[in-house]
């Protein structure tokens, strides 16, 4: 049963408000397992999303719906309008050009260096000379402070300067929304908090909607302004970041336990 | 048996879709010549010793299979027509297309595979970049650029090693080998100005070539579930690469030689 908890902020009516992502009732299952079941989510333009959740409640799969690498068995998710399910391909590399993604493991192409899978998708999509994108690319490892690293291979960075080099790609055609796929993951905690205070500047300076998901009670600090827990595949508790924090859910509690991150 | 036909069926549906997809990219290939050059250092350079090592000692052993049974019909002159004929034909396109599928087949596809599985083929989808055409083009083109021109080294290797044996063990003289290997290969061909046996040959690594390719791009793209996953598909790879290369062989010869 869903248990959103009185905690959900809706200061204004959901279709007044800019809605940039949108689930409604949306169901995915893998063979036998469910892993999205019945979701409704909302993600409003400008804000910061945190979405937690125990691991294999469909965290994941959600911010692949949002992106177009999955499609609802059920129900239906739409991103500025679009709906996934139906979108042509025309379409979806369209709106894709104005989305970023950072993957847990931040998916750089191996054999290409930094500075080339950072311009590879101005590269690959637009008709900008070479010595614009090269300006676009040193800002953006600027903007994630990575300067001079422009020939090294993804193997020769650390986990935390692979992240930071994933970030710039995403951020490589300014996009409108981003989506951070466990950001921390497999990072110590110094690292950790520096991709953290990472996301809430890029935040701060570009102004972009983002969903982020992670296990950290430290992320959400840092960078939430609204956050989501995520159980098999539902929504059980939904609110603004201080009111989230201060909840006494017993999910919450218990999912949380005794660890202050 | 019903499930395992129809994942083969399904299997070979993505492949010619993939290949269909390729071939209709064909043009944005001058773009990719870079990524075209890499792949044919990696696929065709680096294989060079071992066809020309397997080819010498393919031509050696058909020259003394059939030397031996030659002498004893005192017809071994005749050796040098029939390693040509031999090498041209089936085993310089045959030894290639098994070499790139070994090697080349399968580092494509443990290398695409290793892409599918860290999310780096999600990453150039998510980028809106087009995968057949950054991954599979370069691929293709090069391969079927790789496995005539290794063929052709295989060819004159594998002659080359023949005559050793011939002038060597079977006291056949290297200037009359030679000069009865060059005939067997004068048969002309119809449209091409080439031996007929010699362009057929090419034919069939060129398609060898895309063959393999195309298999293990497919093999490398679908592959799924981490390291395990990435052995499977590289696997997969070589055994559907080898098949195809013997069942297109078959059909290859009917089609030059007695449609």
């Amino acid at each position: 049963m869903e248990t959103r908890t009185e905690t959900v902020d809706r200061s204004a009516p959901a279709a007044e408000r800019d809605v940039v992502i949108r689930f409604e009732n949306v169901s995915k299952r893998f063979g036998s397992k469910v892993v999205l079941d019945g979701l409704n989510l909302e993600v409003f333009r400008g804000e910061t999303l945190v979405i937690m959740g125990p691991s294999g409640t469909g965290k994941s799969v959600t911010l692949r719906h949002v992106i177009g690498l999955m499609k609802p068995d059920s129900g239906r998710v739409t991103v500025e309008g679009h709906d996934m399910g139906k979108i042509r391909p025309k379409e979806l590399a369209e709106l894709r050009r104005n989305m970023g993604y950072l993957f847990q493991d931040a998916a750089l192409i191996n054999w290409l260096n930094v500075r080339d899978n950072v311009a590879l998708p101005l590269r690959e999509n637009t008709d900008m000379e070479e010595d614009e994108i090269l300006q676009r690319v040193e800002a953006k490892l600027d903007l994630v402070h990575l300067p001079d690293i422009l020939d090294k291979m993804p193997s020769e960075l650390s986990g935390g300067m692979r992240k930071r080099v994933g970030l710039a790609r995403a951020l490589i055609t300014e996009p409108k929304l981003i989506l951070y796929d466990e950001p921390n993951a497999g990072l110590d905690p110094e690292i950790s908090a520096s991709i953290n205070a990472l996301i809430r500047d890029i935040q701060k300076q570009l102004e972009i909607t983002s969903v982020v998901i992670t296990h950290l009670l430290s992320c959400v600090r840092t960078v939430a302004n609204r956050v989501v827990l995520l159980e098999k595949g539902k929504v059980v508790l939904e609110g603004k970041k201080d009111e989230f924090l201060a909840s006494k859910h017993p999910r919450l509690l218990q999912f949380l336990g005794d660890s202050d991150d | 048996m019903l499930k395992s036909f129809l994942t083969t069926c399904r299997q070979f549906g993505v492949q010619l879709e993939l290949l269909f997809e390729a071939v209709v990219r064909l043009p944005s290939a001058w773009k990719r010549r870079a990524m075209v050059a890499d792949q044919l250092y990696v696929g065709g350079v680096q294989v060079v010793h071992v066809v020309l090592l397997v080819g010498l000692f393919a031509g050696m052993i058909l020259a003394l299979q059939s030397g031996l049974y030659l002498a004893q019909l005192g017809q071994q002159d005749q050796i040098g027509t029939l390693v040509a004929l031999s090498m041209a034909r089936e085993m310089g396109p045959f030894i290639t297309g098994i070499i790139l599928a070994a090697t080349a087949g399968s580092a494509l596809a443990a290398e695409l595979g290793t892409m599918s599985v860290s999310d780096e083929l999600a990453a150039l989808e998510v980028l809106s970049v087009d995968r057949v055409d950054f991954l599979v083009l370069p691929r293709l083109v090069a391969l079927a650029i790789a496995c005539p021109l290794l063929t052709v080294l295989c060819d004159l290797i594998g002659v080359a090693g023949g005559g050793l044996v011939a002038s060597a063990q079977l006291s056949v003289e290297l200037e009359l080998y030679f000069k009865t290997a060059v005939e067997a290969l004068q048969d002309p061909g119809l449209l091409i100005p080439l031996p007929k046996d010699v362009y057929a040959g090419l034919l069939k690594s060129f398609v060898f070539g895309i063959l393999i390719a195309v298999i293990s791009c497919s093999a490398g793209m679908h592959a799924r579930g981490g390291a395990l996953g990435v052995g499977q598909a590289t696997r997969q790879a070589v055994r559907d690469s080898i098949i195809a290369i013997i069942v297109s062989n078959y059909f290859l010869t009917w089609l030059l030689y007695q449609a």
